[in-house]
C-alpha cells in the first residue's frame, strides 16, 4: 500500500494554504502604508479567515481520503541535495485536525486582537501571520530538517508578541520562553545530526525503517547512543508540552502574553511538543521509548496532580489557567506513555494503546478549544477590570450574566464534565491506560489511579477559585457597572464553545481521522 | 412496540426546553418559560407512560430475557473497534419511566407557585430556574434509559452539574441561621460527589478494559462475570487484587457519593440551601436515588447468588449503618428541611442495604415509594416555609414586596440586591426552624393533611401507606437471609435487620416529632399565627402525590395478602428478567410475615409518642441527653473531621507545592541556570574585553609603534625610493632565477 500519496493533479495545496498564504499575507501587511491601522487589521482578518477556509478546503475538498492512513496531499522538492534535505510536506489523520485547529485559532486570535491591539499594529499582525507559518509548517513537514526550520520559525514571532505586547514583566517572560525553548531546540538539533549520520536521511516517511536497519539506532544498536538521542529530542518536546519539571516558563509566558498570544500558546504551541513525540519519537525510537516509559509516565502523573494542586494555590486568574494547562497536557503525556509502555501487538493491547493515544491526540484538540476559550474569557474580564486578581472579584454572576454563562460552561468543559470535549479525551486516556495496565503493565494502572486525583483537584480549583471567586457571593461595588460581553467578544468565543460542545457529544468526526493516524503510528512501533 | 422506538425522545423534550429558554428571548417571559418547560415535561411523561403501559408486555415478554430492547449507535472509533452508545429499556428502566417524569412534572407545576409566578414576589431568575431543572430532567431521563454505562455516566454528571447550579441558585446569599451559604453548599456537594464519581469512573474504565464494552447487557453477561472472577490484578510477588470486587466496589463508590451514603453523605443536608422544589426533586426523589439505580443496574457485578460475595456485604453494611446513623441525626435537627434531609440519607441507606442483601426488587420498590412520599414531604415542607415566610412578610412590613417589584421590572441588572432580605434577617425569625412553628394545621389544612400522609408513609404506617410495604419487604429480606443463615452464617443480615429495625423506630419518632412541632399545639410565634395556605399550584401537586404515597405500595403486594383488582408482586414480575440476570434465579417474592408487620405497628406508637411529646412544647426535652444530644445535633462532627483531615491539608499542600514550584526549587533552578549563563556571559565579556580585545589592541599598538619606526623610511626623496625599489627587484630576481 502506498504510504505517501502525492497531491492530486499535482496542485500543492498544502504549500499554498499553509506556507505561501500566511507568508505572503504577512509580507503584504508590511507594505500597507503606515498609519492605516484599520487597513492592516482588515487585511489580517480577511487573510486569516481565508487561510482558515483553506484548511477546511484541505480537509474536505482537496482530495484527502479520511479512510486512508497514508500521508496524503504530498509534495516533494529537492532542496539541499548535498545533505539529502528535501522540501517534503504531507498530512495524515494525525496532523490534519491540528492543521485545521491552527487555521481556526489563528483566525479567532486575529479577530479578537483587532479590537484590543492598538500599539504597533502592523508589526503585531505581521508577526501573528508569520507565527502561523511556523505552526502549520511543523504539522505538515515530513522532513526532519524542514520540521526543525519550521519549529524555529514559530519561536521568534512569539518571542516578540510576548516581549512587545505583553504585561509588566514581558521582557523577562519573553526571554525565558525563548531561551528555554531554544535550549531544547539545540539538543534536538544535535540529535537530528546524529540521526543523519546514522542513517543519511532526514526523510520522516522512510526514517522509521532506516532507523531500524541502521547499525547504531537499530534494535541491536548502541543503547547509550539511542538513549542520548532519544532524551535530547524528548527534552526539546517536553519543554514545549510542558512536562514537569520543564514547565515553569509557561505560567510566566501566559501571564505576560497578550490574550491572543495566550490563546495560540495554549491552543497550538504546546501541542507541537506532543505532536513531535507522536510523529517523531514513537516511530523513530520505539524500543527506546518503551524502555523509558516508566519515568515518562511518572512525570506525566506528576504533571497531572502537581499541575492541578499548584493551580489551586493561584489567585492570578491567568496563572491559574496556565497551571491547569500543565495538568491537562499531563493527560496527553499519560496517553502517550501508555501507548509506548508495551510493544506487544495482541488485539486487546493494541486496542487499549490505540484508545490511549487517540485520547492524547483528541486532548490536543479539546484543550486547544477549551483553554483557548478560557484565555479569551480572561481577556474579556481583564479588559474591563484591569486586574486578574481573583480576590478582587465576587458576585459578578449577577452583573455579567452572559459572561458568567460562557465562563461557567468553559470551566466545566475544562474540568472534564461529561458531554463536553475535555471528558472524551480523559475518558479515552484513562480507559487506554487502565487497559494497558490491567493487561500488561500493573505499574501503569497504579499510576493512572493516582492521576485520577487530578480530576478531583481540577474540579475543586475551577469551582472554588474561578466560579465562586469571580461570580458568586456578594458583589464588589467597584464592578457594579461593568458592561457585559460585547457582540464581537461573543463572536470570538461562541465558535469555540459550539465546537467543544459538539465534539463532546459526538467526537467521531475528528476521532475517525485521528484514529487512522494513530493506528498507523502504532503499526510503526514494532 | 410503537412507543419504545421513540424512547430517545423522552430526554430530548426537556433538553429542548433547556436550550430554548437559555438561548432565545423566551427567557424574558417568565410565564412562557415555565409553560414551555412544563409542556415539554408533560410530553416526556406521556411518552414514558405510553411505553410503560402499552409496550410493557411486549418489551418484557416477547423479547428474550437476555436480549432486552437495546438500540445502539456507533459513537467513536477505538483502534480497530468501535465504541457504541445504546439505550436499554428493560423492567428496571420501565420502573424509572413510571416514576421519574411523573414526579418531575408535579414538581415543575409546584415550582410555579413556589416561585410566586404572577405575584410581585416572583423570583427574578425564574426562567433560569426552569432552564436548569429542565436540563436536570433531561439528565435523569437519559440515565433511566441509558443502555451504555458511559452514557449513564454522562447523564449522571450532568445531573451533578444541575445539582451544583441549583443548590447555588441564590448565589448572593450568605450564611443565615447557622446554615451554610448556598454557594459553599453547592461547592461542597459537587466536590464530595466528585470523589465518588472519580471512583465510579475508574471502575467503569476498568470494567471497559476488562470486558471490552460498556453496553450493559453485553458487559454483564454470565461469561464476563465468570472471567472477571478468575482475573486478578497486581505485581507478582508484591500484591494481587481480585478484579471483580475491585471494579464492583469502585462503581459502588459512585453510588456512595451520589446517594449520600456514609462517609460521603455530608453534602446532602447542606444541599437544602437550594430552592425547595430542587430539594424535593433532585435531592430526594430522583438524583440521589440514581445511586441506588446504579447499584441495581450493576448488581450482577456483586454476585448476589450463593450467599453473597464479600463485596456485596460491604454494600449491605454501609447501607444499614448509614440508615441508622442518619436517623440518629434526624432526631436532633430543628430545621424542617434538615430533618427531611437526614431522613433521605437514612432511607437511601435502606435501599442500599436491600440491594446489598441481593434484594433487587425490595430496593427498587423502596426507591419508587420513597420518591413519591419524600417528594411530597419536601414540597409540603416548602409549603410550610412559604406559609411561614408569608407570616414574616406580614409582620415586617411590605417594603420588601415593593423592592421585589422594582427589581422585577429592572430585570437582570437589579438582581444583586434581590435577596438582601435573606442576609438582613435581624429581627426576623428563621422560617425554617420548627421551634418557630406550631399549630399550623389550623392555618394550612391541605399542607397539614398531605404532610401527615407523607409522614405516615415515611414512618411506615401499616397497611395503608406505600412506605410500609416497601420497608416491610426490605426487613423481610434481611430477616429471611438471617433465618437461612446466609452471608457469614446469617451474621450480616442479622446486623442489617437490627440496625434497620432501630432505624424504623427512630424514623417514626422523628417524623412524629416533626409533625408535633410543626402542626400541633399552639403557635409559638406571631409569624406562625399569620401563616396561611399556599396557592393551588402548590397544593394540587401535593394532593396528587399524596395519593401516590398511598397507592404506590400496592405495586408489590406480597403473597398472603389479597386485595381485589391488584395483582401481587406486580413490580417483582416487571423486574423478573433483571432479577434473573443478576441472581441467576427467578424472583420469588417473600410471603407476608405478621412478625415483621409488628415492627411497623410499634412504629405507630413511636410516631404518636413523637407527636405528643413535642406538641405545644417550648424547648427540647431530649437535651437531657447531654453530650450525646450535642453530638447528634452537630452531626457527629463529620464536617469538622473533614475540614481537619481533608480540606485544610489539601489546601496547605497546594500552597506548599506552589512555593516549591515558584519560590523554592523548580523555577529558581531555571532562573539559576539562566543566571549562570548570564554570569558566564559576563565573565566571557570580561575575558573578551581584557584578553581577546586586549590582544587585538596589543597588535594595534605594536603596529602603531612599529609604524613610528617605519615611517622614517618615508623620506619623500625619489632617490631613496629608487634604491629600495632596486633592492627589491634584486631580491625578487634572486628568488626566481636561482
Amino acid at each position: 500500500m502506498e504510504t505517501f500519496i502525492p497531491s492530486p493533479q499535482g496542485i500543492p495545496w498544502l504549500s499554498i494554504v499553509c506556507v505561501i498564504a500566511p507568508l505572503v499575507s504577512a509580507i503584504v501587511t508590511l507594505f500597507i502604508p503606515s498609519g492605516n491601522d484599520n487597513a492592516v487589521k482588515m487585511w489580517a482578518n480577511v487573510a486569516s479567515f481565508a487561510i482558515f477556509l483553506g484548511t477546511i478546503f484541505i480537509w474536505l475538498f482537496a482530495g484527502y481520503d479520511p479512510n486512508n492512513p497514508a500521508y496524503q496531499l504530498g509534495e516533494v522538492a529537492e532542496w539541499i541535495p548535498v545533505l539529502n534535505v528535501d522540501y517534503r510536506v504531507a498530512i495524515d489523520g494525525l496532523s490534519l485536525p491540528l492543521v485545521v485547529l491552527t487555521g481556526f485559532l489563528t483566525w479567532i486570535s486575529i479577530f479578537y486582537s483587532t479590537r484590543v491591539i492598538n500599539y504597533r499594529v502592523k508589526e503585531y499582525f505581521f508577526l501573528f501571520l508569520l507565527l502561523a507559518v511556523g505552526m502549520f509548517g511543523v504539522f505538515i513537514a515530513l522532513d526532519y530538517f524542514l520540521f526543525y526550520i519550521f519549529w524555529e520559525i514559530g519561536l521568534v514571532p512569539m518571542y516578540f508578541l510576548i516581549g512587545i505586547w505583553g504585561g509588566a514583566r514581558r521582557e523577562y517572560a519573553a526571554i525565558k520562553f525563548f531561551l528555554y525553548t531554544l535550549t531544547g531546540s539545540v539538543l534536538m538539533l544535535l540529535a537530528i545530526l546524529g540521526i543523519y549520520w546514522g542513517t543519511g536521511s532526514f526523510n520522516l516517511v522512510t526514517l522509521p525503517g532506516l532507523m531500524q536497519n541502521s547499525e547504531v539506532f537499530g534494535a541491536n544498536g548502541n543503547f547509550l547512543v539511542k538513549s542520548l538521542a532519544f532524551w535530547a529530542i524528548f527534552i526539546a518536546f517536553a519543554i514545549k508540552v510542558p512536562l514537569f519539571p520543564f514547565h515553569t516558563w509557561l505560567p510566566d509566558a501566559h501571564v505576560e502574553a497578550p490574550t491572543a498570544g495566550s490563546v495560540i500558546l495554549a491552543g497550538i504551541l504546546l501541542k507541537l511538543g506532543g505532536y513531535g513525540m507522536i510523529r517523531i519519537l514513537m516511530p523513530l525510537f520505539p524500543d527506546t521509548f518503551n524502555a523509558y516509559w516508566i519515568p515518562i509516565a511518572v512525570l506525566a502523573v506528576i504533571s497531572i496532580v502537581y499541575g492541578a494542586l499548584v493551580a489551586m494555590a493561584q489567585w492570578d486568574l491567568k496563572k491559574l489557567i496556565a497551571y491547569t494547562s500543565v495538568n491537562h497536557m499531563g493527560y496527553c503525556m499519560l496517553g502517550i506513555a501508555a501507548a509506548a509502555s508495551t510493544l506487544d501487538r495482541g488485539p486487546e493491547l493494541m486496542e487499549s494503546r490505540a484508545i490511549a493515544l487517540n485520547g492524547a491526540v483528541f486532548q490536543f484538540i479539546a484543550h486547544g478549544l477549551i483553554t483557548g476559550a478560557l484565555f479569551l474569557l480572561v481577556g474579556v474580564i481583564y479588559e474591563r477590570a484591569h486586574t486578574r486578581d481573583i480576590k478582587q472579584f465576587g458576585g459578578l454572576g449577577a452583573v455579567l450574566p452572559i459572561f458568567y454563562g460562557f465562563m461557567a460552561i468553559t470551566t466545566f468543559a475544562s474540568l472534564g464534565l461529561p458531554g463536553l470535549a475535555g471528558f472524551v479525551s480523559e475518558f479515552m486516556v484513562f480507559r487506554g491506560a487502565f487497559g494497558v495496565g490491567l493487561q500488561a503493565q500493573p505499574i501503569l494502572a497504579i499510576l493512572t489511579g493516582i492521576a485520577l486525583l487530578g480530576i478531583v483537584f481540577t474540579a475543586a480549583l475551577f469551582l472554588w477559585k474561578v466560579i465562586q471567586g469571580l461570580f458568586l457571593g456578594t458583589l464588589n461595588e467597584k464592578w457594579a457597572n461593568l458592561p457585559d460581553m460585547h457582540a464581537w467578544e461573543m463572536i470570538s468565543v461562541v465558535p469555540l464553545v459550539v465546537l467543544f460542545i459538539f465534539f463532546g457529544l459526538y467526537p467521531a468526526p475528528i476521532l475517525n481521522l485521528i484514529n487512522q493516524g494513530v493506528v498507523k503510528i502504532l503499526g510503526m512501533m514494532s | 412496540m410503537q412507543y419504545a422506538q421513540l424512547a430517545w425522545l423522552i430526554p430530548l423534550f426537556p433538553l429542548l426546553a433547556f436550550a430554548t429558554i437559555i438561548l432565545t428571548p423566551i427567557k424574558h417571559n417568565k410565564m412562557l418559560s415555565s409553560g414551555l418547560a412544563i409542556l415539554m415535561m408533560v410530553f416526556s411523561w406521556g411518552l414514558s407512560w405510553a411505553i410503560f403501559f402499552v409496550d410493557q408486555k411486549f418489551l418484557l415478554h416477547e423479547m428474550e430475557a437476555r436480549h432486552p430492547y437495546s438500540p445502539a449507535i456507533d459513537w467513536l472509533p477505538t483502534g480497530t473497534t468501535v465504541f457504541q452508545m445504546s439505550l436499554l429499556i428493560d423492567g428496571l428502566a420501565l420502573a424509572m419511566l413510571f416514576m421519574v417524569p411523573f414526579v418531575v412534572t408535579m414538581i415543575f407545576i409546584y415550582s410555579t407557585g413556589y416561585h410566586n409566578l404572577g405575584t410581585p414576589n416572583v423570583e427574578p431568575r425564574y426562567s433560569r430556574f426552569f432552564a436548569y431543572v429542565s436540563l436536570f430532567a433531561a439528565g435523569m431521563l437519559t440515565l433511566a434509559i441509558s443502555g451504555n454505562m458511559l452514557l449513564f455516566f454522562i447523564a449522571w454528571e450532568i445531573m451533578g452539574l444541575c445539582s451544583y447550579l441549583l443548590i447555588g441558585f441564590w448565589f448572593e446569599k450568605g450564611d443565615e441561621f447557622g446554615r451554610l451559604s448556598p454557594r459553599l453548599s453547592a461547592l461542597k456537594a459537587f466536590l464530595t460527589t466528585r470523589v465518588g464519581d472519580v471512583l465510579f469512573f475508574a471502575g467503569l474504565m476498568l470494567l471497559y478494559a476488562q470486558v471490552g464494552t460498556l453496553n450493559i447487557h453485553e458487559a454483564l453477561t454470565h461469561e464476563n462475570i465468570e472471567a472477571m472472577k478468575e482475573a486478578s490484578f497486581g505485581i507478582a510477588g508484591l500484591f494481587a487484587v481480585p478484579v471483580l470486587p475491585m471494579i464492583a466496589l469502585l462503581i459502588f463508590g459512585g453510588a456512595v457519593g451520589k446517594s449520600a451514603q456514609f462517609p460521603l453523605h455530608v453534602w446532602l443536608p447542606d444541599a437544602m440551601a437550594g430552592p425547595t422544589p430542587v430539594s424535593a426533586m433532585i435531592h430526594a426523589a430522583t438524583m440521589v436515588a440514581a445511586g441506588v439505580f446504579l447499584v441495581a443496574r450493576m448488581l450482577p457485578l456483586f454476585e448476589p447468588l450463593h450467599g453473597g460475595s464479600d463485596h456485596l456485604m460491604v454494600v449491605a453494611l454501609i447501607g444499614a449503618f448509614t440508615a441508622f446513623y442518619a436517623s440518629t441525626i434526624a432526631v436532633a435537627q430543628n430545621d424542617v428541611k434538615g430533618v427531611l434531609a437526614y431522613s433521605t440519607i437514612s432511607q437511601l441507606g435502606y435501599m442500599i442495604a436491600a440491594l446489598g442483601l441481593g434484594g433487587l426488587v425490595a430496593g427498587v420498590f423502596h426507591m419508587l415509594t420513597h420518591a413519591f412520599f419524600k417528594a411530597l414531604l419536601f414540597m409540603a415542607s416548602g409549603s410550610v416555609i412559604h406559609g411561614m415566610e408569608h407570616g414574616v412578610h406580614h409582620l415586617h412590613g411590605h417594603g420588601e414586596h415593593d423592592e421585589h417589584k422594582v427589581h422585577a421590572e429592572h430585570g437582570v441588572a437589579a438582581e444583586p440586591k434581590q435577596h438582601a432580605h435573606a442576609d438582613d434577617h435581624h429581627g426576623h425569625i428563621d422560617p425554617q426552624n420548627m421551634w418557630n412553628m406550631g399549630g399550623l394545621q389550623k392555618h394550612m389544612p391541605i399542607t397539614f393533611w398531605t404532610f401527615m400522609i407523607g409522614g405516615a408513609a415515611l414512618a411506615g404506617f401499616p397497611f395503608i401507606t406505600a412506605g410500609f410495604w416497601s420497608k416491610d419487604e426490605i426487613l423481610g429480606e434481611a430477616f429471611h437471609l438471617w433465618q437461612k443463615g446466609e452471608m457469614m452464617g446469617g451474621l450480616v443480615p442479622l446486623i442489617v435487620f437490627v440496625l434497620l429495625t432501630l432505624t424504623a423506630f427512630l424514623t417514626a419518632f422523628y417524623t412524629g416529632r416533626q409533625l408535633g412541632l410543626t402542626f400541633f399545639g399552639a403557635e409559638r410565634t406571631e409569624e406562625a399565627k399569620h401563616a396561611h395556605e399556599s396557592p393551588p399550584a402548590m397544593t394540587i401537586p401535593l394532593i396528587v402525590l399524596s395519593i401516590f404515597a398511598i397507592l404506590a405500595g400496592f405495586a408489590n403486594i406480597p403473597e398472603g395478602i389479597t386485595i381485589p383488582g391488584i395483582p401481587g408482586h406486580y413490580l417483582g414480575h416487571m423486574l423478573e428478567n433483571v432479577h434473573l440476570a443478576a441472581n441467576e434465579e427467578a424472583y420469588h417474592g417473600l410471603p407476608f410475615d405478621w412478625r415483621l408487620a409488628l415492627i411497623s405497628v410499634a412504629g405507630v406508637g413511636f410516631m404518636a409518642l413523637g407527636i405528643f411529646a413535642y406538641r405545644g412544647r417550648a424547648s427540647e426535652p431530649l437535651k437531657a441527653l447531654g453530650p450525646l444530644w450535642t453530638a447528634m445535633e452537630r452531626k457527629w462532627y463529620m464536617d469538622e473531621i473533614y475540614q481537619f483531615l481533608v480540606i485544610r491539608p489539601a489546601v496547605a499542600f497546594s500552597q506548599f507545592l506552589y512555593k516549591v514550584d515558584g519560590s523554592w526549587l523548580i523555577d529558581p533552578m531555571v532562573n539559576n541556570v539562566g543566571k549562570l549563563g548570564r554570569n558566564w556571559g559576563q565573565a566571557s565579556a570580561w575575558v573578551d574585553r581584557n584578553l581577546v580585545d586586549g590582544t587585538v589592541n596589543l597588535v594595534g599598538i605594536i603596529a602603531n609603534e612599529s609604524s613610528e619606526g617605519l615611517k622614517r623610511l618615508q623620506t619623500g626623496r625619489i632617490q631613496n625610493y629608487l634604491v629600495i625599489l632596486l633592492g627589491g627587484l634584486l631580491f625578487l630576481a634572486g628568488l626566481f632565477f636561482r
